[in-house]
């Protein structure tokens, strides 16, 4: 009889593993950096290179930023998500446009509109890498003391703003009214 | 003929024209050997079963060239996987280390072995306990 019981235990168990294990998406890695310091950069901007745009323009904010390229597909999909965003006024986005040519950008930009407070052109993709990007559209949420909240990967929308990004917010600034 | 040797010799350049990062990081042949050896310990996040050393994705260039940086700038090898792991976590090195979370990698397989092991010393003793024949039991 134990034999049994430890047999249905251990199938209950394996069971258990493969449940939760293979509704893992493998291409999304948990990000080391999260409650970590966000990483420092500064960049030039992709709409004016003389000057630029980096962690020390939103120090002391809560903020997204978001990295992202015009060959990425998905950053395309979520591109009116963070427009629709950016115009609720909750929460300022800067922009990385990762490994991208300035051209191609500018147009973006120019056609689809621009969400972003600014966006630093990361062009050689180092400042991506010191954010462990991999995958773009990536965003990281980023506390006022410049702690990495959250980081999703893939586009953005409405349901997964509710369900992952607000509880964060909400949690560090209360119930935004 | 001749069409045909020139056509063989395209294609035998062809072929490592397109061998990625064509000719030698480092001069000195011991560097280049340790970056060698290092490249093919980090995977390639996007494609996630090649190392970055086989991989032409751009990540994978850019990480080479973060590796030659941290290399002339005398960082070692400890230093350069840290940096690493700190970025992408600790999927990004092939040989994950043994420490920390990915401990469990390391012992899980001689936990199962050990728990096999002792599941059949437990079969095998209560099967000798058994009497050997049927007549034995009879007479």
């Amino acid at each position: 009889m134990a034999r049994y019981i430890a047999l249905i235990v251990a199938f209950v168990i394996m069971i258990g593993i493969f449940a939760v294990g293979l509704e893992r998406d493998p291409s999304k890695l948990p990000s080391p950096l999260i409650d970590k310091p966000a990483p420092e950069y500064e960049l030039p901007r992709v709409k004016d290179p003389m000057s630029t745009i980096g962690s020390a323009d939103y120090r002391g904010q809560l903020v997204l930023v978001n990295i992202w390229a015009t060959w990425c597909v998905g950053c395309r999909q979520e591109h009116n998500y963070l427009l629709e965003l950016a115009a609720r006024n909750e929460i300022p986005i800067y922009g990385i446009n990762w490994r991208d040519h300035r051209d191609d950008a500018l147009v973006w930009l120019e056609r689809l509109g621009d969400p972003y407070v600014g966006s630093g052109y990361d062009e050689d993709g180092s400042v991506g890498i010191n954010w462990g990007a991999y995958g773009a559209p990536e965003t990281f949420l980023i506390s006022a003391n410049g702690t990495v909240l959250h980081k999703r990967i893939g586009p953005l929308d409405e349901a997964i703003w509710q369900a992952e990004f607000m509880p964060k917010i909400t949690a560090q600034t209360g119930p935004i009214r | 003929m001749n069409r045909i040797l020139v056509l063989c010799v395209a294609l035998l350049v062809s072929s490592t024209a397109t061998a990625i990062d064509t000719g030698a990081a480092f001069e000195d042949p011991e560097m280049q050997a340790r970056y060698e050896n290092l490249i093919s310990e980090v995977r390639c996040l996007v494609c996630q079963n090649q190392t970055i050393k086989d991989s032409n994705v751009f990540l994978a260039a850019d990480l080479r060239r973060e590796i030659r940086r941290m290399m002339a700038e005398g960082m070692t090898n400890g230093e350069i996987a840290d940096f690493l792991v700190a970025r992408y976590g600790d999927f990004v090195l092939y040989n994950p280390r043994k420490s920390g979370r990915t401990l469990i990698l390391w012992i899980t397989p001689a936990l199962l072995l050990g728990v096999g092991g002792f599941v059949i010393v437990r079969v095998v003793r209560d099967r000798m306990k058994m009497p050997i024949d049927d007549d034995v039991l009879e007479s």
